[in-house]
């Protein structure tokens, strides 16, 4: 016998009010990074030193930018997930957990499109 | 009324115990590392020097497109010796932790969980990833 509300019921979330979907999120990124994070770290090593010429080529090629893009979205998203997850774990007094687990998400966003920007920008030609 | 005398106590305790460190039995100081907890907290370590690193990833690619002066910034720092030497642990930090989250996924599908398997899970998680680490500087070097 269910002691959950109807509301509760309905809405299908658990006691940490987020299902599981943190948890198969982090699974999903994970995934998808493993041949994304090796297709962008050749060609970003490989970029490394070679002059400003040479490395805009690089993120100039349609397929390395579409994987640069996804990569750095996707990293970001995997990386917010589980630095949510050390902070759940070390920081108990409420008012810096809150402020860190909103810092922690607003960074993350703001640093995947500081990255997808300046992709997209040189993928553009601007 | 002695039934609220005792609610109001123990309100003064439950309060307390937020002010109150409690001990906690000890672990480092008495386990001794093992291939398990050592990979285990290096998988977190790993996890968020690389948020650090993409941070500056991040930085990099936008200085890319923001002209040759600030590229000239980016790259001069990235090059460096001390950005050569973050590059590379960032390497084999990527490279552990893409070969360890493998494992966790493996363990995810129910796969593995017996201690001989999860040894040697680890020391493969181990070679491969300096293997990776290897591989990659040789490739973008």
């Amino acid at each position: 016998m269910s002691f959950k509300t109807p509301r509760s019921r309905v809405i299908g979330l658990g006691s940490a009010k987020d299902g599981v979907s943190h948890w198969w999120t982090q699974r999903v990124t994970a995934v998808a990074l493993v041949p994304l994070a090796i297709l962008f770290v050749i060609p970003f090593g490989q970029s490394l030193g070679q002059n400003f010429a040479d490395a805009r080529s690089t993120y100039e090629n349609p397929l390395h930018a579409i994987v640069a893009i996804l990569f750095v979205a996707v990293a970001f998203r995997h990386m917010q997930l589980g630095l949510q997850t050390v902070i759940e774990d070390y920081v108990h007094q409420k008012g810096l957990r809150t402020a860190a687990l909103l810092s922690n998400t607003l960074l993350c966003a703001l640093f995947a499109l500081v990255g997808v920007f300046g992709v997209a920008k040189v993928a553009f030609g601007g | 009324m002695p039934q609220a005398a005792a609610q109001d106590r123990q309100g003064k305790i439950m309060a307390d115990v937020k002010a109150r460190k409690r001990p906690l039995s000890p672990h480092l100081q008495v386990y001794r590392p093992q291939i398990t907890s050592v990979l285990s907290i290096a998988h977190r370590v790993t996890g968020v020097s690389m948020a650090l690193g993409g941070v500056l990833i991040a930085v990099w690619l936008l200085a890319l497109a923001s002209g040759p002066e600030y590229f000239a910034i980016a790259d001069g720092a990235i090059t460096s010796w001390i950005g050569t030497l973050i590059m590379l642990a960032s390497t084999w930090a990527l490279a552990f932790h893409l070969c360890n989250g493998i494992r966790h996924l493996w363990w995810d599908l129910g796969y593995g969980f017996e201690l001989d398997q999860v040894t040697l899970s680890g020391q493969v998680t181990l070679v491969v990833s300096g293997a990776l680490t290897l591989l990659t500087w040789f490739i973008v070097a």
